[in-house]
């Protein structure tokens, strides 16, 4: 049975290192893989949506509607907006995280409230403050590999394979940041 | 070994393993990785030219001078180089030549949706379309024998989804392939009309020759499944139709998109209750397969617009509905990409909305000054169209519309077409004002050297065009350079150069604040002495938010810039240096 992950964020959250780690990762254990990206205009701050697809093999890059497994949201109104996705019995990952986006700051629309209780209502949701364990880990920038680290806990690799293909993912120089942010997302 | 690499990294490692010479492009979504993935090989010489016309002609030199060459192009860029490869169709080649052209369907980055088949069949071209990175490679690596073998360009076409998605591909080793010796050959390369009447009898022969070649080639395979529903496509679609019908469907998968094969299609349709042509965008195959006399179900059971989806296809061709989906049950805002914080063009447009001028626009980040709150630009068409255009709207209006108008243009675009625009309003006794947003970089596609950044794609340091040089040169006497952070001094140039009774240009300049060289400090903050009058929420800046009715400022959004500083009248808003 082919797996599928979808990342969606706000573009600049790092979105794209955290799918290339998962793809990774997944090469490693043997499965095929594929990857779906989008660059160029979507990376402005606007809406960021990757899926990571594996099994024995994948054809489609792209996640339909009700197929995702897990959702991994960096922001509370991309999950809501992602939600559509997820399969029946799927688990959604949200960082506790509220970005405006020009149509609130602008007035022309609100921002929904409690959008992490009303997903949880709906479905099996993890809510993380990874801001909070990004700066614990010594760069908020590190938010991406916290809820991978989040998300890594509830996949059957082992925690050795996702130490691995950080370390060969991530500069030397945010390595130790990066492997810390790991710990404290797969701890939490 | 087998990898994992981007559609985009694997059409360069198929062109590296192919033994190319020459790779020259200019940047477009989706195509720019391709040439960036080409300078980790040392073995090639590759360049960004200034647009795609001048990087088509440098593969073209290459390839007639016995070397094997590329040039990559998103689809649009594809409409710039296209001059040259309706020649080039009709010279064919020496060493072997590969454009590779990425289409962008659903529009994730560009301006139209334009199908870049119709340029195979119109220019005479054949053209292969891989499905994912594994066949990018193959296909790339392929396309340079081809080229060679039936003397023709050889095309590549991509989709934002085959060149943005990843996925696993067997590397091989670099062929050993010399540069063939150069002949002068002018019956062949001097494309005038005694010789070009000759090599045009030669283009008919060789496209009856493609076509024998995708009735047999291994690019175009029949999948059997023994199901009663037969599945005509290519590319992307592909993979999308395959994830959807697994084996309840029999395919005729063409690798090949032009020339088309003939008997095989014929001999395929025949053996099924019902045959599909899956195919994004225009009905390409669907058209050829008609006019064989084969029934097909095309457009009626597709869409002509934007990108397809495995559901999609499950649908029109099983029948099967869609699961049932959770949903927010209130309205979701919308997030469009915005101009980033820190970004040079929000105060240009900050300045041009106050002023309330017309806005001719162009293609890069700066296109999103058509979006609110900006909401300063009025038109984008196409990469050099701000130049022109406002050129074109001023003689329609009247001399006096001038005092109204500008354009913008980036100084990568400038570069690429707005030189030839900014000639004829010298030429032809115009009086507009152009602005060109000099931020160093070419910014959209992620930050590509330029001729005015004074750096090769390698990072070579070279000459560095002169803008004010270059606008002088040409005419211009009214050259102005301004920070448009300035906001009172950008202001006062722009209304001076607006009234002036003759041609000018600003140049506003600032770098991208997501270069590694700027280096803004702290965040900006906002303090006590705020009136709340939301002056700096007019900059559309995504760090000035409110909370509870008040002006903030997220600090994890923030850089630092200060724009927000010089646009405040109360002085309310400080840096705080962290």
């Amino acid at each position: 049975m082919t797996k599928n992950i979808m990342i969606v964020g706000v573009g600049g959250q790092g979105t794209l290192l955290a799918s290339r780690i998962l793809g990774n990762t997944v090469i490693n254990e043997g499965y095929d893989v594929k990857v779906s990206e989008v660059h160029g205009m979507s990376q402005r701050g606007g809406s960021v949506v990757t899926y990571v697809k594996y099994g024995e093999k994948v054809f489609s890059p792209i996640v339909d509607r009700g197929e995702a497994d897990v959702i991994l949201a960096f922001e509370l109104l991309e999950a809501y907006r992602a939600l559509p996705y997820l399969k029946k019995g799927g688990k959604i990952i949200i960082n506790n995280q509220q970005i405006d986006p020009m149509p609130v700051i602008t007035g022309a629309a609100t921002y929904p409230e409690n959008i992490g209780d009303k997903i949880s209502a709906l479905c099996d949701t993890t809510i993380v403050d990874a801001l909070s364990l990004a700066k614990e880990a010594g760069n908020i920038k590190a938010v991406n590999v916290v809820l991978i680290g989040v998300m890594a806990k509830s996949t059957d690799i082992p925690y050795e394979k996702w130490i691995e293909t950080i370390k060969t993912t991530v500069p030397e120089k945010f390595l130790e940041v990066n492997l810390k942010a790991f710990d404290l997302g797969y701890n939490i | 070994m087998k990898k994992l690499l981007l559609g985009n990294a694997a059409v360069a490692r198929g062109a590296y393993e192919a033994g190319v010479n020459v790779v020259a492009s200019y940047p477009g979504t989706p195509s720019t990785e391709i040439t960036e993935e080409i300078v980790k090989f040392e073995e090639i010489y590759a360049e960004w030219s200034p647009n795609e016309k001048v990087a088509g002609e440098v593969a073209i030199g290459a390839s007639i001078a016995g070397g094997r060459a590329m040039s990559c192009m998103k689809h649009v860029g594809l409409n710039v180089m296209a001059d040259p490869v309706f020649t080039v169709s009709y010279t064919g080649v020496n060493g072997g030549l590969v454009f590779c052209v990425a289409d962008d369907p659903g529009m994730h980055s560009s301006q139209n949706e334009q199908d870049s088949r119709h340029y195979a069949k119109a220019s005479k071209i054949m053209m292969l379309e891989p499905a994912d990175s594994s066949e990018c490679k193959e296909f790339t690596r392929m396309a340079f024998d081809l080229s060679e073998k039936f003397d023709t360009p050889a095309f590549i076409r991509l989709s934002t989804r085959v060149s943005h998605s990843q996925s696993l591909v067997e590397l091989g080793d670099r062929a050993d392939i010399p540069v063939k010796a150069y002949e002068k050959n002018p019956a062949k390369y001097v494309m005038m009309p005694g010789n070009a009447i000759k090599r045009h009898v030669d283009v008919e022969k060789r496209i009856a020759d493609l076509i024998d070649f995708a009735e047999t080639t291994e690019l175009n395979s029949v999948e059997e499944n023994g199901s009663k529903i037969g599945v005509i496509t290519a590319g992307i679609a592909y993979a999308y139709a395959k994830e959807a019908l697994g084996n309840k469907a029999d395919f005729l998968k063409l690798g090949m998109v032009y020339p088309l094969p003939e008997k095989k299609i014929i001999e395929f349709a025949k053996k099924y209750d019902k045959v599909f042509v899956v195919e994004e965008l225009d009905p390409v195959i669907e058209t050829h397969c008609r006019a064989l006399g084969v029934e097909v179900c095309g457009k009626e059971c597709f869409t002509l617009l934007g990108e397809y989806t495995p559901a999609m296809i499950k649908k029109a061709v099983l029948g099967e509905e869609l699961p049932e989906v959770l949903t927010a049950d209130e309205a979701i805002p919308v997030r469009p990409p915005v101009m980033c914080a820190g970004c040079p063009h929000r105060g240009t447009f900050y300045v041009l909305k106050k002023l309330g001028l017309v806005v001719s626009g162009d293609i890069g980040c700066y296109t999103l000054g058509a979006t609110p709150p900006l909401q300063s630009v009025d038109t984008t068409i196409c990469m050099g169209a701000s130049v022109s255009a406002a050129h074109g709207m001023a003689k329609a209006q009247g001399a006096e519309f001038n005092k109204k108008l500008v354009s913008v243009i980036g100084d990568s675009t400038f570069m690429h077409s707005g030189i030839t625009g900014l000639v004829d309003i010298v030429y032809n006794k115009g009086n507009n004002t152009v602005i060109i947003l000099d931020n160093s970089i070419t910014g959209m596609t992620g930050h590509q050297e330029n001729p005015t950044t004074g750096r090769t794609i390698r990072g070579e340091a070279t000459k560095q065009v002169d803008l004010i040089a270059l606008c002088k040169a040409v005419g211009i006497d009214r050259v102005t350079v301004c920070d448009p952070f300035d906001i009172k001094k950008f202001e006062e140039v722009v209304k001076e150069e607006v009234n002036a009774e003759e041609p000018s240009v600003i140049i506003a300049q600032r770098p991208c604040a997501l270069l590694k060289t700027v280096k803004y400090s702290g965040t900006c903050k906002i303090t006590d002495k705020c009136k709340n009058c939301k002056m700096c929420m007019k900059l559309g800046c995504p760090a000035i938010t409110l909370k509870d009715g008040k002006v903030v400022i997220d600090a994890t959004q923030c850089n630092g810039c200060g724009l927000c500083i010089n646009v405040c009248p109360f002085g309310a808003i400080e840096k705080e240096e962290n």
